[in-house]
């Protein structure tokens, strides 16, 4: 009876406990699950067919990696109550403020022409034309925000977010050998040896992992979503739930590609998932179609986190809880980036791998402002108070944004001069 | 709406009159970073200019080596 009784209570307790966290879980699953944008998924596509199963343990280790740098986020935008943008703007001046707030305009509008891009090559898969494509998917996305709820938007979002999963189901499709992906996936190792391959690759998933528009959406997410000190912990363990998922997203991608394109010469997901297509319909239906949630989730979030940091700047009123009369601008800055960003991908004859390439040289210039920035607002006791970093959280923090800062760099160069290593 | 002068030239000049004011107003405001400038801090933004600089060096690099 006592056994029964307890068991009960552990299930009331759970219940209660999952209850609280689906209402305030949102920003962190959101953001981190939009980290598999159309980029990143291509990355792990081809990192698949390259390496096999090899570089798993590599992309296990970025789970802390991804959690540490968000996690301080929530922190800084729960007891602050403003965006990243607006935060720099404050605590630095006008000069890292206008640096901070137009690289990431600019790297924001090239990472949404990406995203464009991975999403009409999704759906010509499935002889959509991308004209189609570009106007319901702006459609649906203005529509998303126009119903005057952040609550409701957020919601949706989840759908997108969670729809993410679907190359979990893709895995047990291509029936993996789980002694194989256990043996070379978990152990550390360096397939072929250290080159300069190889060192493009890790940096490439590093890239993935962690980019600029992160940092500032998921801050200016928590303030629209109105969480305070008393929520940080929900907050944070929303991004230690999303990073699991974005990992394991990420892991179930390469074990597909791995088990059937293993070896082959893949240049993109859209790629993979016509010749996945041809080996079986269903997994490369559900290859494309979650390309083409990859690039709607990360449009989505994009998108807002520079209409955010518009309304942040300029003082204009920004959040998703009010209507279009009342944030005209919010919503003018998130349909200009949606229609021009769109328009691009239309161009007959744009340069899209030019400016794919484009996106991580100009990411590399923010990135390690947008990092630094965030370890100093951490550490400003006056602002921040019983909240700030602690000693490991700065030593784990510094350690993780000293690496990315060094590797994001190299990999920037070794885009700019391909080459450059090894 | 009363401008300067007549036309599309008068309604852009109003334009970017009021862009450079807002511009200023949003200088001015931030004027005085608020963070305690500690040692730390300090080197923090000279490290991120010299980084600065060497990226901007490093693109007028691969320019100059485009264009030859």
């Amino acid at each position: 009876m006592d056994i029964a009784a307890n068991l009960f209570y552990r299930y009331r307790r759970f219940v209660k406990v999952l209850r609280i966290y689906l209402l305030l879980a949102g920003p962190g699953l959101i953001v981190m699950l939009a980290d598999n944008d159309a980029g990143g998924i291509t990355t792990y596509t081809v990192t698949g067919a390259k390496y096999g199963y090899n570089l798993i343990w590599f992309l296990l280790l970025l789970l802390p990696v991804a959690y540490v740098v968000q996690e301080m986020t929530v922190r800084l935008g729960a007891v602050t109550k403003r965006g990243h943008a607006e935060a720099i703007f404050d605590a630095f001046g006008p000069f890292w403020g206008w640096f901070s707030f137009l690289d990431l305009a600019l790297v924001n509008w090239l990472t949404l022409i990406t995203e464009f891009i991975g999403m009409t090559a999704a759906m010509s898969i499935f002889d959509i034309p991308p004209f189609l494509t570009v106007i319901v998917v702006s459609v649906v996305m203005m529509l998303m925000v126009l119903q005057g709820r952040y609550w409701t938007w957020e919601k949706i979002a989840i759908f997108f977010a969670v729809l993410n999963l679907i190359y979990i189901p893709a895995a047990f499709l291509v029936h993996p050998s789980v002694g194989e992906v256990l043996a070379h996936g978990l152990v550390p190792n360096l397939p072929g040896g250290f080159n300069g391959t190889l060192f493009f690759f890790l940096m490439a998933n590093i890239g993935t992992t962690i980019a600029p528009w992160m940092i500032f959406f998921q801050q200016s997410a928590v303030v629209d979503k109105g969480m305070k000190e008393k929520d940080i912990p929900w907050g944070q363990m929303d991004t230690l739930i999303g990073s699991a998922f974005t990992v394991i997203v990420a892991v179930f991608l390469v074990v597909v590609t791995g088990t059937v394109l293993y070896g082959m010469n893949i240049e993109s997901a859209a790629q993979a998932a016509l010749m996945l297509r041809e080996i079986d319909p269903w997994l490369g239906t559900l290859i494309a179609i979650g390309l083409f949630d990859a690039g709607f989730l990360g449009a989505i979030c994009i998108s807002l986190a520079s209409s955010w940091a518009f309304g942040e700047v300029f003082g204009w009123a920004h959040s998703l809880n009010l209507r279009i009369r009342e944030a005209p601008w919010f919503y003018a800055c998130y349909l200009l980036a949606l229609v021009t960003a769109g328009g691009v991908v239309l161009i007959p004859g744009a340069p899209l791998i030019l400016i794919t390439l484009f996106v991580q040289v100009i990411a590399v210039t923010l990135l390690p402002a947008a990092l630094v920035f965030l370890i100093l607002l951490l550490n400003n006791e006056e602002v921040m108070r019983e909240y700030r970093n602690t000693f490991l959280q700065n030593v784990a923090g510094i350690a993780i944004v000293g690496a990315i800062i060094v590797l994001s760099t190299l990999y920037g160069i070794s885009t700019l001069f391909p080459g450059f290593i090894g | 709406m009363q401008y300067p002068g007549q036309g599309v030239r008068g309604w852009l000049h109003a334009v970017l009159r009021g862009w450079f004011a807002r511009i200023h107003g949003i200088n001015q405001k931030y004027a005085t970073p608020r963070i305690h400038m500690s040692p730390g801090v300090r080197f923090a933004l000279l490290f991120l200019r010299l980084y600065l600089v060497f990226l901007v060096l490093l693109l007028a690099y691969k320019f100059w080596t485009l264009v030859r």
